[in-house]
């Protein structure tokens, strides 16, 4: 509480800070009570949050305790109705193995996207950040540059590289006697759907890490450099540790994009036989609600798989938190 | 404090515009709810080309019935969107359907039965009896009026069917020995690909081998994809695929483009529209391509399936329904409608006299070689086998997009993948709660 008290003070001319106080009190009651001011401010992002946010989330709930009757033939009017499902739904959903198989494949790919996506970044931070670098603005937009293609632009773009017979680099292989891979089908398929996300997100983490980078004091490095610290050391024993909550943040949020890969399997799904219909969690729930018109499963499924993000994401920061304060305390 | 105030500030214009979009939206609704004294207007949600260009014509020559078209997503997409509106009771008075989407729209309880409103017209003497038998699902309610139809045809590459001295099959068991022909001919070369994302394209297959993958026995329906007819189609494809007399990858990617305009494939099973898509996927080889009935299973027969088409429906949300369903009869009937669409939108009409029109005189530009191409169509057409669909033609359609895919891209055996489809689509149907016999 004591940072918004000082920021009116100190914006106020400096000879009239004592009596500042007195005065805003008096013209907060003029408006209706000091107590009713802020939570004027706050009631338009409480309404919009609530008509947005919290409404929606609520219905989808409702909806997937729900569920639809048919009757007989199910043609013409009073053909089905809505009715209460109770847990049927969920039910359905655990037990369904094509849910479990997507989540298994999302793990894979999230094994190789966020180690790659996060390694690329730092390195790429600490490259940038590293002394006598030319062309050091250029470098960071290029690499942050791929972050502002739409990620169905970017999936499109690469699934024309992938497909054999109009992508360059097979063009290229088989010039040179080379074999071509097939990028779309088996295992390569995963490293060609991490490509795009590591290509996409890469340039954002890094410019959060090299951000963090910027904001450690020189002196720090000065004091290294006099004990004798090479460069790379500066790195692995300075700024890694240093940046560790950026390092954090970014993994978080790389972890929940992950969980919610959608458009690059989506859009490549067209162009080959061994993307399914239902290849990550949220495509089932796409498929389920918009191609096989049951809303009430895909809200159950929709609902499960946020209950696993929020749990895997906030675990992993209690998880990250107790770490430092272990290491504050110690 | 700056940045969240931005957030705050753009969220509530993003809501504001989003608000007065929903306000506009109900506001085109009132239209239809006026009283019926004045000029009344119907609502129409359609994306076939040239749609408007027809529908002008009727707005010319009826000023107290307005038609306004709203442009909408195509397929699938529009039926989820129907149906969302029609819960909401908003739903349009007139909208576009695909044939096997009739059976989802009804079973939402979304169309109107129109048949009292043409009643005495001959509206059902203007099509073909199979079309005909799609619209009514063979009870004696009237759902939709056909608009266009996709009969399926087989369209090859006459100069390199000369090339390699290949015949043009006239039998499945011909197609086949054609493929293998050409491989042997050309190592780099394919017939054609079986493609496991178009589940329309196996339908119309297996429609014309004689399947009926949705039928009703009294109160239940009845699946019947994994049957003796479309058993027979999958594994003839199949077969193709694993001794690789075929391609295995899908159609309408970059990589088929390609194929087609390279000559990598020099044939392909398609519906009367094809024209249109060769023309924007292999557009250098205009004047190369020449169009035949499809295979036959059985030698001198004139069965065909379809591909695609559309219907004109008029919704239980609509405070005009006859007016509608006049409209929905004059735009599918009358020649000059049906000669705008021919002209302005490429549609095949479905209506039997429009099929030898004079808008259809002319072949299409692609294949300006063969002047007698909607000869051939029509000729084509006459054999459409009906088709009959269900309520869960959706779920059928994306299993089959999955199990196919697999099988295809392992070149294993089709009959488990179709087996597949057949048991996703009737634990759907009973999931749902309707009775399924069998």
């Amino acid at each position: 509480m004591n940072t918004p008290v000082k920021t009116p003070d100190s914006s106020a001319a400096g000879a009239s800070a004592p009596t500042a106080p007195r005065t805003r009190r008096v013209r907060g009651a003029r408006v209706g009570g000091p107590r009713s001011a802020p939570y004027a401010f706050l009631l338009p992002a409480v309404l919009l949050f609530v008509a947005f946010f919290a409404l929606p989330i609520g219905y989808a709930v409702w909806l997937s305790f729900r569920k639809v009757e048919v009757q007989g033939l199910g043609l013409g009017s009073g053909g089905r109705r809505e009715v209460w499902a109770g847990l049927s739904n969920y039910a359905g959903a655990l037990t369904d193995p094509e849910l479990l198989a997507g989540a298994l494949r999302v793990l894979g790919y999230g094994m190789i996207v966020v180690p790659t996506m996060l390694g690329l970044a730092l390195l790429f931070a600490l490259m940038l950040d590293a002394d006598r670098v030319a062309g050091r603005r250029f470098a960071r937009l290029t690499i942050f540059l791929p972050y502002a293609v739409p990620g169905v632009i970017a999936a499109l773009l690469w699934g024309f590289l992938y497909l054999p017979s109009v992508s360059p680099l097979h063009f290229a292989l088989d010039r040179l006697g080379l074999p071509q891979p097939d990028l779309l089908g088996g295992g390569a398929l995963f490293i060609a759907l991490s490509n795009i996300a590591v290509w996409g997100g890469t340039g954002f983490n890094m410019i959060v890490i090299y951000t963090a980078l910027r904001a450690i004091p020189p002196e720090i490095y000065e004091a290294a450099r006099l004990d004798g610290c090479s460069q790379r050391q500066i790195a692995w024993r300075i700024k890694i540790p240093m940046v560790a909550p950026s390092l954090v943040l970014t993994f978080f949020f790389s972890v929940i994009a992950t969980l919610q890969v959608f458009n690059e399997p989506t859009t490549l799904r067209p162009l080959t036989n061994n993307l399914s219909t239902t290849w990550s969690p949220l495509m089932k729930v796409y498929q389920d609600a918009f191609v096989r018109g049951n809303i009430h499963s895909a809200a159950a499924t929709a609902v499960i798989i946020a209950l696993v993000t929020l749990v895997l994401s906030f675990g992993f920061l209690r998880l990250a938190n107790s770490r430092t304060r272990q290491e504050e305390s110690r | 404090m700056n940045h969240r105030a931005v957030a705050v500030c753009t969220a509530a214009l993003v809501s504001a515009v989003a608000l007065t979009g929903c306000g506009g939206d109900s506001g085109g609704n009132g239209g239809s709810s006026s009283d019926a004294s004045g000029p009344i207007t119907l609502e129409y949600w359609a994306w076939a080309p040239g749609l408007e260009q027809a529908v002008a014509l009727w707005n010319e020559a009826n000023p107290d019935v307005r038609v306004v078209v709203k442009n909408q997503a195509g397929g699938d997409d529009l039926v989820t969107r129907v149906v969302t509106a029609a819960q909401a009771g908003e739903a349009p008075d007139l909208v576009q359907a695909e044939y096997q989407a009739l059976p989802t729209l009804i079973s939402n309880d979304v169309l109107a039965d129109i048949s009292d409103h043409l009643e005495g017209t001959g509206t059902a003497e203007e099509f073909s009896e199979g079309l005909w038998q799609q619209v009514t699902l063979g009870t004696d309610a009237l759902y939709a009026i056909p608009q266009d139809s996709g009969p399926l045809m087989f369209y090859y590459r006459h100069d390199l069917f000369e090339e390699y001295g290949l015949e043009v099959p006239t039998t499945w068991d011909e197609f086949a020995d054609t493929a293998r022909a050409l491989r042997d001919a050309a190592p780099d070369r394919y017939l054609t690909t079986f493609s496991a994302q178009d589940a329309g394209l196996f339908a119309g297959l297996s429609q014309q081998a004689g399947a009926q993958w949705w039928t009703t026995e009294g109160e239940s329906w009845r699946v019947a994809i994994d049957d003796e007819p479309t058993r027979r189609v999958a594994e003839f494809w199949g077969g193709l695929v694993a001794e690789d007399a075929i391609h295995n990858e899908p159609m309408y990617t970059p990589a088929w483009n390609q194929a087609l305009n390279t000559g990598e494939q020099i044939a392909w099973v398609s519906a009367v529209w094809a024209p249109g898509v060769l023309a924007s996927s292999a557009e250098d080889t205009a004047g190369q391509w020449a169009v035949a009935p499809l295979p036959q299973w059985e030698a001198g027969g004139n069965a065909t399936g379809s591909w695609g088409g559309s219907t004109t429906a008029v919704t239980n949300d609509s405070d005009h329904a006859e007016a509608a369903a006049k409209f929905a009869a004059w735009i599918n009937t009358d020649p000059e409608a049906l000669a705008t669409m021919v002209r302005e939108g490429g549609i095949y009409p479905a209506a039997t006299a429009a099929q030898t029109g004079d808008a259809l005189a002319e072949p299409p530009a692609f294949f300006a070689d063969q002047p007698d191409f909607y000869e051939i169509a029509a000729g084509v057409a006459e054999g459409t086998a009906p088709a009959a669909w269900g309520p869960n033609v959706n779920v059928a359609y994306s299993t089959f997009n999955d199990a196919f895919g697999s099988a295809a891209s392992a070149r294993s055996d089709f009959g488990a993948a179709l087996a597949e489809v057949q048991n996703a689509t009737v634990a759907d149907l009973e999931r749902q709660g309707f009775r399924v016999a069998g």
